[in-house]
């Protein structure tokens, strides 16, 4: 002992092993603070990882109470039967009329559109790439179909309304210049990624030993993938499905730019109408004063959107949950 | 089994394997039609655009003359937004990824902190933007500048970040932590020197992604109240005098790439849609080589699994 002490006083293995004379107490007492000093570090260090994570939190709050206590004044002035039954949207006239159906019948028609079009091609695709691709084939598209995804909103707002319009007009003589299809057309391709990749991923977790159990029936290839693989990834599919319904009903920009921002009630694909967030746009492009009723109008009309998006998830929970299959 | 059965037999075989082939035929077309759009997409914009791009188009402000016009503002814009954007997104993301990966008990509130994360990541882009005019603009008066429209982008991104940073680290097996913390190694100087380093490759193709979506997200910053026309840049984040670093620009007004295109989109003129086209290209091709790089890091980083 005395050999270690003379040693070194400080250095570890002589602290730790030191007996209980009074030579020993203070290398033990610089080591108990240097414990304690990486046990106050490692604290400080986990409260703030749990800080950065709770910002997270702060925004679903910080989201909630924007839109509803801007929207609590909004429906002061509006009274909420009114919102939801009037069948005019003019809130920014002298004869106000604040009726959601208006913007709500856009989101649904071009999202519908979109849903036609992203939803089998999309489940096509995925069957495709999961069940009948080759390794390489599957390599290849996979990026491809994730660039697709990764282009900016804007640039198939543009596309919409330069590229396919006009090419729709050219089958349809009496399509309007903005129209919710050919919104809807391109925003349902902007989803099929969306769509089929997370399709995919459900379907490639299904256990080999299915599939091979019903090729050793004599199924063939469309059979396993229609009737065992589909059915047993089926909770994985519902929330692809359930994903791109959001996708599109909070689409923004491809309506704002191709689809038109006049209010109209219709179901009518061939109409221009404008949607929720393309209203939102618009107002936000003006310049409405903070406070008036005008600028709550976006609150309401994206609580609205919140709440809409919010029955689709869970919607998509319950479904996950109820046809979930644990192998 | 006489003749005729085994005639029957082949031909349920044959019409099982024709309709594979038609399926499988379908699967080729339908794959096509999302590739060929998107090749459609960008040979129609470079077609129209490419006569548009001259060094002039980067370097002049927007113009009420078509043919004047460029994205100087637009582009400066679209990185200082970036910048804020990542030094913003990129520490707290990494931090949360961390903090639910590898701290995280068995809490109700970590739970809560969990099932946040995967809802604020099918949240609309654009209701990020109403909680930045309510909560940046209004209430903490940062006003319509570039630090509101980094924040929000931050936010917004923040879900693709912690699930990246989250997925990276569940790659790690534990043997390299038990190593650690058999040697004596605490939690922290464990993920610092181990966990963080391991994973770095695949949380930086979540940012890369993140910042790619960010780029290009136009409904978000039109919502907290970006001007459409800006024609003067924000002061310059660095000075010859001391001290060197400026903060003046944080709070300028300011426009990015998407709207700007936006703005060129929306107005009648064919020649402001030749604009258009040319800003949409430099956009594309902006998001696609970040997008191109964050796939490629991914394939070298599967194939270079070490264990």
């Amino acid at each position: 002992m005395a050999i270690s002490m003379s040693a070194g006083a400080g250095t570890e293995p002589a602290a730790r092993g030191a007996p209980r004379d009074g030579t020993a107490i203070a290398p033990r007492r610089r080591d108990m603070k240097r414990k304690r000093s990486r046990v106050v570090r490692e604290r400080v260090i986990e409260a703030m990882l749990f800080l950065a994570a709770s910002v997270s939190v702060l925004t679903t709050a910080g989201i909630v109470w924007v839109l509803v206590s801007e929207s609590v004044t909004f429906f002061r002035h509006v009274p909420l039967w009114d919102f939801l039954t009037d069948t005019q949207w003019t809130p920014l006239f002298d004869d106000a009329h604040f009726g959601i159906v208006v913007l709500l019948s856009g989101t649904l028609t071009s999202s519908l559109v979109a849903l036609a079009v992203a939803i089998p091609l999309g489940t096509i695709i995925a069957i495709y790439l999961s069940e009948f691709a080759s390794h390489r084939v599957r390599e290849v598209a996979k990026p491809m179909l994730e660039l697709l995804g990764g282009v900016p909103t804007i640039i198939y707002g543009y596309f919409a309304l330069l590229f396919v319009t006009p090419l729709l007009q050219a089958l349809i003589p009496s399509l309007p210049g903005f129209s919710l299809l050919s919104a809807g057309l391109v925003m349902g391709v902007m989803i099929i990624p969306y769509v089929s990749s997370i399709s995919e991923d459900a379907m490639r977790a299904v256990p080999m030993a299915l599939r091979e159990g019903a090729y050793a029936m004599g199924s063939t290839r469309l059979q396993v993938a229609v009737r065992v693989v589909m059915p047993a990834a089926f909770s994985g599919i519902a929330a692809a499905y359930i994903l791109g319904i959001s996708r599109a009903v909070g689409e923004t920009m491809i309506l704002a730019v191709a689809a038109g921002m006049q209010p109209n009630l219709t179901m009518n694909p061939l109409e221009p109408a404008a949607t929720i967030t393309a209203y939102i746009v618009q107002v936000a492009l003006g310049d409405l004063p903070h406070g008036s009723i005008g600028y709550q109008t976006i609150f309401a009309a994206g609580l609205t959107l919140l709440l809409l998006t919010l029955v689709f998830n869970i919607l998509g929970f319950w479904l996950r949950r109820r046809f979930r299959e644990v192998y | 089994m006489d003749s005729q059965t085994i005639a029957r037999i082949r031909s349920v075989i044959a019409a099982g394997k024709r309709r594979d082939l038609i399926f499988a035929v379908l699967g080729v077309l339908a794959l096509g039609i999302g590739i060929l759009t998107f090749l459609a997409l960008f040979v129609d914009m470079a077609i129209d655009g490419v006569g548009r791009l001259s060094p002039e188009f980067f370097t002049n402000f927007p113009s009420r003359r078509a043919g004047q016009a460029g994205i100087l503002s637009a582009w400066v814009g679209s990185m200082l937004v970036m910048l804020v954007t990542a030094l913003v997104a990129v520490p707290l993301g990494i931090a949360s990824g961390i903090y639910l990966e590898e701290y995280a008990g068995k809490h109700w509130i970590n739970d809560v902190i969990e099932i946040n994360v995967t809802n604020l990541a099918g949240v609309p882009s654009i209701v990020y933007g109403l909680l930045a005019l309510g909560l940046f603009v209004y209430q903490f008066g940062l006003g319509q500048s570039i630090l509101t429209a980094g924040l929000t982008l931050a936010l917004l991104i923040l879900p693709v970040v912690i699930v990246a940073t989250r997925e990276a680290i569940r790659a790690i097996p534990g043997i390299i932590r038990e190593g650690a913390f058999a040697l004596g190694a605490s939690k922290w100087q464990t993920v610092s020197d181990h966990i963080l380093p391991y994973s770095l490759p695949g949380i930086l193709t979540g940012v890369i992604i993140g910042l790619a979506r960010a780029i290009g997200e136009t409904a978000p910053v039109i919502t907290i109240g970006a001007l459409t026309f800006i024609a003067f840049l924000p002061p310059a984040p660095v000075t010859v005098e001391p001290p060197f670093v400026n903060f003046d620009w944080l709070t300028s007004p300011f426009t990015v790439m998407p709207i700007q295109m936006f703005n060129w989109t929306s107005r009648p003129e064919a020649a402001f849609h030749q604009n258009a086209a040319a800003a949409g290209f430099v956009l594309v091709l902006m998001t696609l080589g970040m997008n191109a790089l964050a796939i490629w890091l991914r394939y070298r980083l599967r194939r270079n699994l070490k264990w």
